[in-house]
């Protein structure tokens, strides 16, 4: 097994857990997304808590939460280990001058913007999913059945102007992050194909756009409509 | 023209190195950048002073033996080497800023001039062709489609500036070690070492302290040979797949 | 002292097979006994440091670059011939042996030459072999190109690039040596002199270019591919690094300098634009099959190339049309350089500096478009674009003669050893094939040669009459060695003049240029002698070298090597008046036709000049090896 050890201490294995836990979370914003729409929805929020209770009791969806958090962190852990390392390779005495007109900028800040991506993360479950599982949360009754009521919930978040403000800033720190990782990460698996790479750019850059800017219109819909 | 020249000043390894602001009157249009060096360097001499020690030799662009970090770019603002840079790329009255390439494995020698080593040990590691002198086929046995030749090419032209490494934020060698993966990656010739060679180059560019890629592609940006990232998506190709399907039989030194 | 060509009895076609089989060999359990110094990475040293670590033998390369992958070799664009005759148009070895001896203009051995036409179709295999991405057909196979005015299409290439590529592959075989632990490798390392051991070379002196540390190696032989001497013009094609120094200490040391006066000049280089100029740029010479090249009939000083179009058909002289109806602008190297040379000496030259010629491709566009032109020359327009800040799709280009590639050097025997046992030369190094004129495509064939199929056979046969017992570098001689050169460095550094390095070397170099260039007269050879002999004198007297021995200091780098230039700026001078002779690369004005071509003088030069050094400011003794030639009839070339 000495191989898997090899793998995964290497620059090229860390950065492939990197991609692989970055794509499977893209993957998990998707279906976020899906479920939050469910809040646009003009019926007083039974869709959207009909749902949240579906993803927080159904066993199926419990262990792949549990695994998304762990890539979650995984990410956070990996990228840490790589940013010191890429920090040491660069050496003590560092340029006094950087033009940064060879890439573009999100592609150099991935740390700052994951950084940012990450209190928002901290701040969102606090807010959500422990007030969801750990708190006194209101019932409401549809057709007999009882769910906690988290639309209220979020009702209420969303209708503080800096709680919206903060989290239309964080998409957009998720949409950098995107906009340079989606890409990424088939780069670094080695699919970088002539054919294939406009297809790959053209659904990393539309998904970088539209499903930040989805999640963060609930918010302002909810707020000022 | 008349510019100012903010130059790293470094006495050795061990020494701490600092900027040297030096006015520079006897500038033309058409100097290479590092002719106008040569003639600060002469009157420096004249004065008593020492020159500026800087690295170059061919001067024509292939040899790899330039370097110099200018003004936040390696190579200076073209997509070429410093011997080819000429002074009209700049302005009358602009300064300067010339640094060394910055990475933990290349270490500052002399002023501007960096110890790049490492990179010939990474290609030690196995960019080559274990063939001996001598009884090899004819040239013409081996038929290979004009594309892959081509694309093998591509990689090859590296010259080993060591550009790509300067222009990383994280020192990363990728475009360097990848781009000989890939030559021999390609071409019939390299198959028979095609994984062993790809781990232990990937290994020991690890061993040399380079950083990770984080594809920001300013080593494309930078390269005065334009060699594609497209290389180091290939060599992780290359890695992955030899590292989990080639024999577990590298610890015994099997290279050769 | 009779000079022994080696060269083996027999047939032209069997020399080599034979002479291989009577050379003597070394038991493979025996070679790891050996010890082999091989100075130069450059295709020539890296290819056979290479070899010889295959072979068993221990080898100490050496290079002054920080890697010996940056060796000038890597620099040659054109390509590499082969008798591979893969086109079918005619070609073999006698055709590539006949045309190397002819190009050369009868002054290289006939039986090298042969072996170097022989070994060329192992070069291209051995490289292939290698993975050396050489251009290819659609069908898969190797592409060859006419080149130099070749009749047949022998050249392999690698785009542009050639050289690079073939160098990396033999940096590629180095490096598996090296990893091997048979190749031991120094960068940054400067041989600075021979040493002799009871009459053999055992071993080398070299400063650590980073520390300043002199240091002694040891070995069994010591091999010598260091290259060409074209530096000593100071501007020339050459790298900035390329110098003389160790083939100059090893003459010093007994071995003898062949044909030091034959120098080849380019045509098309990028011209001087000003003092500040350290270095001349090449741009392949296939520029001249659809450029014109042309001057204006009356002088017009300091015409730019951005005027020369508005000047009208009749004022432009195609002085190369003009004067060779049936080769035009397609002349030999030598010719189209003297003859730009003749027309910027009438004042007629083009450009600030009047030291230029206009190489026109508006007819070529005009005829094909601007489209084809690109893709014929795309990468070379771009480069002189860049470099002179002109668009040569819109002006002509400027062009100008440069030193590219000197053919004398160390004289070595058919073993490519010189005089000194023990002491090999390779590749530009030592003066064997190329006679007095190299062909285009030739250098780079030599080379490998040299190294991957001559000295693998031939130092066999040196090694194994020599005892396994290393001699010590606590020897006297080494010790002896150490001081000269410690104190050398010492003068140079004690001495605190007043001008610098760069400014000697310029002046020698310009003195060699104006008098011992293109074009050479009894009168000018010595008048240049002896200004040489003042500017050695005034450089060991008022050069300013800073710094100190003990760190990197490439002031004393330079110094060090434009002393040796200095000397061998002298030689090459008496040689040049001696051989008052035209031939190749070599123009002496008295020896001319009535219309101004070259005259060579067969029945008085057809030798190898070899010269002895005899001691500090003696003049050096003349050896002659004759030229016998059993195959070849010699004729005299003529492009009108």
């Amino acid at each position: 097994m000495n191989w898997l050890i090899t793998l995964f201490t290497s620059t090229l294995g860390r950065k492939l857990l990197m991609a692989l836990t970055g794509l499977f979370l893209i993957l998990f914003l998707a279906v976020h997304l899906i479920g939050n729409l469910q809040l646009l929805k003009d019926d007083g929020g039974r869709a959207f808590n009909v749902y949240a209770e579906f993803m927080s009791t159904n066993p199926l969806i419990q262990i792949v939460s549990k695994g998304n958090f762990f890539f979650i962190l995984l990410h956070i852990f990996i990228s840490i280990v790589l940013t010191i390392k890429n920090r040491q390779a660069r050496g003590t005495d560092r340029y006094a001058v950087t033009s940064g007109k060879s890439s573009i900028w999100s592609s150099r800040n991935m740390g700052i913007l994951g950084t940012i991506v990450l209190v928002f993360l901290v701040v969102h479950l606090k807010h959500f999913w422990a007030e969801m599982h750990f708190g006194d949360m209101p019932k409401v009754i549809y057709d007999g059945t009882e769910y906690r009521d988290i639309y209220s919930l979020v009702a209420q978040w969303f209708a503080l102007p800096w709680y919206v403000a903060l989290y239309v800033f964080c998409m957009a720190a998720v949409a950098f992050h995107l906009w340079h990782g989606f890409a990424s990460s088939f780069q670094t698996l080695g699919l970088n194909h002539p054919k294939y790479n406009g297809i790959i750019n053209f659904l990393g850059k539309t998904f970088a756009v539209v499903v930040p800017a989805l999640f963060a219109w609930i918010p302002i819909n909810m707020f000022f409509f | 023209m008349k510019i100012t020249l903010k130059v790293w000043r470094q006495k050795d390894a061990n020494s701490k190195g600092a900027f040297k602001t030096y006015e520079h009157s006897h500038v033309s249009q058409d100097m290479s950048f590092l002719e106008m060096l040569d003639v600060l360097n002469n009157e420096l001499v004249q004065k008593g002073e020492e020159p500026i020690a800087f690295d170059h030799d061919c001067r024509e662009g292939i040899c790899g033996m330039c370097s110099l970090y200018i003004n936040g770019r390696p190579h200076g603002p073209l997509q070429t080497t410093t011997c080819q840079l000429h002074m009209r790329s700049f302005k009358d009255g602009e300064t300067i800023t010339i640094e060394p390439w910055r990475a933990k494995a290349f270490p500052v020698v002399k002023d501007l001039v960096v110890d790049r080593g490492a990179f010939d040990r990474i290609q030690r590691a196995g960019g080559y062709v274990s063939v001996n002198t001598g009884g090899v086929p004819d040239a013409n046995e081996i038929a290979i489609p004009k594309k892959i030749a081509d694309e093998a090419f591509d990689a090859a032209t590296c010259i080993g500036c060591g550009a790509c490494v300067a222009a990383c934020k994280n020192a990363s060698a990728m475009l360097f070690v990848s781009a000989k993966v890939s030559q021999f990656a390609l071409l019939p010739q390299g198959q028979p070492e095609r994984k062993e060679r790809v781990e232990k180059m990937v290994a020991q560019m690890d061993e040399e302290g380079f950083g990770a890629c984080t594809n920001t592609k300013a080593c494309e940006a930078e390269c005065p040979k334009g060699i594609s990232v497209a290389n180091i998506a290939r060599m992780n190709r290359e890695y992955f797949s030899a590292i989990t399907s080639s024999y577990e039989v590298m610890a015994k030194g099997g290279g050769d | 002292m009779k000079l022994d060509s080696k060269a083996p009895e027999g047939p032209l076609a069997e020399k080599w097979t034979k002479h291989k089989f009577n050379l003597k060999l070394v038991n493979p359990a025996n070679k790891r006994k050996y010890d082999v110094i091989v100075v130069g990475t450059g295709l020539a040293g890296a290819s056979a440091a290479a070899s010889l670590g295959e072979l068993g033998y221990n080898v100490k390369a050496f290079c002054f670059q920080d890697s010996p992958r940056r060796a000038h070799s890597i620099a040659a664009q054109g390509g590499i011939n082969a008798a591979k005759n893969y086109q079918n148009d005619g070609d073999s070895i006698y055709r590539l042996f006949y045309d190397t001896i002819k190009g050369g203009d009868y002054r290289a051995r006939e039986a090298n030459v042969y072996r170097l036409a022989e070994v060329s179709v192992n070069i291209i295999d051995q490289c292939v072999a290698q993975g050396v991405p050489f251009a290819r057909e659609y069908g898969g196979l190797l592409s060859n190109r006419s080149f130099g005015g070749a009749q047949v299409s022998r050249t392999f290439y690698a785009r542009g690039q050639t050289g690079q590529q073939l160098l990396l592959g033999a940096y590629g075989a180095l490096n598996r040596q090296i990893a091997n632990g048979k190749v031991k490798m120094y960068t940054r390392s400067e041989m600075l002199d021979v040493v002799i051991v009871d009459g053999k070379a055992r071993g080398i002196i070299t400063r650590d270019l980073i520390t300043g540390k002199i240091e002694s190696h040891s070995a069994h032989a010591v091999l010598l591919c260091t290259g060409g001497y074209g530096n000593v013009f100071f501007l020339s094609t050459n790298a900035k690094g390329s110098n003389v120094t160790a083939a100059w200490r090893a003459h010093k040391k007994g071995a003898l300098f062949a044909n030091p006066c034959f120098t080849q000049i380019h045509p098309t280089c990028i011209p001087v634009t000003g003092d500040h100029q350290s270095k001349l740029t090449l741009m392949s010479e296939s520029l001249r099959n659809d450029g014109r090249v042309w001057v204006p009939k009356t002088a017009r000083p300091g015409l730019k190339a951005a005027d020369a179009v508005n000047i009208p058909e009749s004022e432009r002289d195609y002085f190369l049309e003009r004067k060779y109806p049936s080769f035009g602008n397609l002349v030999p190297r030598d010719v189209a350089s003297r003859n730009a040379k003749y027309v910027c000496d009438e004042g007629r030259g083009v450009g600030t500096t009047g030291l230029a010629v206009f190489l026109d491709f508006s007819d070529a566009i005009k005829r094909d478009g601007e489209a084809t032109i690109r893709a014929k020359y795309g990468n070379l327009f771009d480069m002189y674009a860049q470099i002179t800040g002109d668009n040569p799709y819109k002006v002509p280009m400027m062009i100008f003669p440069a030193v590219h590639y000197t053919m004398g050097g160390l004289w070595v025997d058919y073993n490519l050893m010189t005089t000194v046992p023990g002491l090999y030369a390779l590749g530009e190094a030592n003066f064997s094939d190329h006679g007095a004129n190299r062909l285009g495509a030739s250098a780079l064939m030599q080379g490998l040669a040299d190294g991957y199929f001559v000295i693998p056979y031939t130092i066999g046969d040196y090694l194994a009459g020599m005892p396994y017992e290393k001699v010590s570098t606590d020897r006297p001689e080494f010790k002896e060695a150490i001081d000269t050169v410690q104190s050398r460095i010492n003068k140079l550094l004690s001495i605190k003049g007043k001008k610098t390095v760069d400014q000697f070397h310029r002046e020698l170099g310009l003195t060699m240029w104006d008098y011992c260039g293109m074009s050479r007269s009894e009168k000018g050879l010595k008048f240049a002698k002896e200004k040489i002999q003042k500017l050695k004198e005034e450089f060991w007297s008022n050069v300013a070298v800073l710094g100190g021995a003990g760190e990197l200091n490439q002031e004393l780098e330079k110094a060090l090597r434009v002393a040796d230039f200095i000397e061998l700026g002298e030689l090459m001078i008496d040689d040049a008046l001696n051989r008052s002779e035209s031939c190749g690369g070599h123009f002496r004005e008295e020896s001319a036709t009535p219309d101004g071509e070259a005259k060579r003088k067969d029945d008085e030069f057809a030798y190898v000049a070899a010269w002895e050094y005899k001691g500090e400011n003696q003049s050096e003794a003349l050896h002659k090896e004759e030229l016998i030639f059993e195959n070849v009839k010699l004729t005299q070339r003529s492009y009108k």
